[in-house]
């Protein structure tokens, strides 16, 4: 009981609680998560056009940038935003004749970073499910004189979304717990918060357990409104399968 | 972009190599053990198994990799003392093992998920063929059941080698000084990142590379009937 009571103290919402400086990095993490998941969406589909272009060139780009992607640790990534960042600010800095150390702003480099990485998983998905769109459904929109960017808008986004939703998901929870990697760059998020009380309060095991709790209770949201999307896009297409 | 520089960029990381690699192997290895254990519980443990199961992959797969090497590293050096009676604080004083257990645990939550898969993907006629041959138990386990599921799982077994490949990065932020570790101290020191990272990802490229191809040939050493039907 005693244990349990010290516990609620430390990462209560009272005088010496945790609480909300916890929830708040919480938030900080899903808001980072969230502009590095739309960030990977918008790449995302121009690498998937290039996959489908008719160009070799093209092909071949997106085909690198998936394979390097995906294929690199998240870790390297985040520190060539970061480092890299912030030597590119500083060069430009320099043309304007300041010599100082110019940081790359931590949300930034996160959103970035997430972006890019996630938009290589992210292409993947949004080719499998162009893919399995019926053709005939295109050349039917082709057929009726649509030209390509309200056919795109109105037929192929629509169509690739609701099979692109169940890998989209997927990749939403990679970013979710890639997010954690950015408290290297010192952004207040959920895991670095946990790392200052950890260090403040000498009570590491407690904070991360938090840390896992919450982290755990983000992931099981999110998948269930995945899960609701999934069920709500789908409604129409059910007994086709 | 100074070939010179990456040259030494080079040879500094690869000093790193085998620390990466036995990372890498060691977690896969002990991962996998503790997976097909856990597979075995989840498809014949019964209900309490399943729960149990279900509730250990949803821990691991639900939370940050960092965050669990984080907790067994920093967190369960709070309780010192009762470690030191239990004999076990040698082992988590150690950064190496902290990030090999973190690693172990939650790759066994991955691959365990993709075993259970490969297990229940083995068709019932194929386990009523060998019991009406008169095999049973562990004999009908090991000849059939468990070579059957391999080759069902080895795809998706081959993606989870290559995440953990990348995972093993984490290990780096618990002070063990592996590619990325050694990378990310010459970032910080000359702030060249951008070939220092062409140099690190070329050398995790090449590990995958090597990784996929071996793959390959397990997959094909693994599938003689399939290859018999593409000749005739």
């Amino acid at each position: 009981m005693e244990l349990i009571d010290s516990y609620l103290a430390l990462v209560g919402f009272g005088q010496t609680g945790w609480g909300l400086l916890l929830l708040t990095a919480a938030a900080m993490t899903i808001g980072v998560s969230v502009c590095g998941f739309l960030a990977g969406t918008v790449i995302g589909t121009m690498i998937t056009f290039m996959q489908l272009s008719r160009h070799m060139v093209f092909r071949g780009l997106a085909d690198c940038y998936t394979t390097i992607l995906r294929g690199v640790p998240d870790l390297l990534v985040i520190y060539l935003f970061y480092f890299g960042g912030s030597a590119f600010l500083g060069s430009i800095g320099s043309l304007f004749g300041y010599h100082g150390f110019i940081g790359m702003p931590a949300f930034l480099t996160g959103t970035l970073a997430l972006g890019v990485v996630s938009a290589a998983y992210q292409a993947e998905v949004f080719r499998g499910a162009y893919r399995s769109v019926a053709r005939g459904e295109i050349e039917a929109a082709s057929a009726v004189g649509m030209r390509p960017w309200p056919k795109f808008r109105r037929i192929v986004a629509p169509l690739v979304l609701r099979y692109a939703i169940p890998g989209l998901g997927n990749t939403w929870q990679l970013v979710l717990k890639e997010s954690a990697l950015i408290s290297v760059t010192g952004l207040v998020e959920l895991l670095r918060q946990s790392q200052i009380a950890a260090g403040s309060t000498r009570r590491p095991f407690e904070f991360y357990l938090t840390a896992v709790v919450l982290y755990l209770i983000v992931t099981w949201f999110s998948s269930i409104l995945f899960r609701r999307m999934e069920t709500r896009t789908t409604q129409g297409i059910k007994g086709a399968l | 972009m100074d070939i010179g520089f990456m040259w030494d960029t080079f040879l500094t990381l690869l000093s790193g190599l085998p620390l990466t690699l036995e990372l890498a192997v060691t977690s896969i290895l002990a991962g996998s053990v503790l997976a097909l254990a856990i597979a075995l519980i989840a498809v014949t443990g019964g209900e309490i198994g399943r729960t149990f199961t279900r509730a250990y992959v949803f821990v691991f797969r639900g939370s940050p990799l960092l965050v669990q090497m984080f907790l067994i590293y920093y967190g369960l050096g709070q309780f010192r003392h009762g470690l030191q009676d239990l004999g076990v604080w040698w082992f988590f004083r150690e950064p190496y093992w902290c990030a090999v257990l973190a690693l172990t645990l939650n790759t066994a939550a991955y691959c365990s998920e993709i075993f259970r898969g490969g297990l229940q993907a083995v068709s019932i006629q194929e386990i009523e063929a060998a019991r009406a041959c008169g095999m049973s138990g562990v004999l009908l386990f090991r000849r059939i059941i468990l070579p059957i599921a391999i080759r069902h799982a080895l795809p998706a077994y081959g993606n989870e080698i290559i995440l953990m490949v990348k995972a093993t990065a984490l290990a780096s932020v618990i002070t063990i000084m592996e590619v990325t570790g050694l990378a990310g101290k010459l970032i910080a020191d000359s702030f060249r990142a951008f070939e220092i990272f062409i140099v690190a990802g070329a050398i995790y490229l090449a590990i995958n590379f090597v990784v996929t191809r071996m793959l390959m040939v397990v997959e094909f050493w693994l599938s003689p009937h399939m290859r018999m039907r593409l000749q005739s």
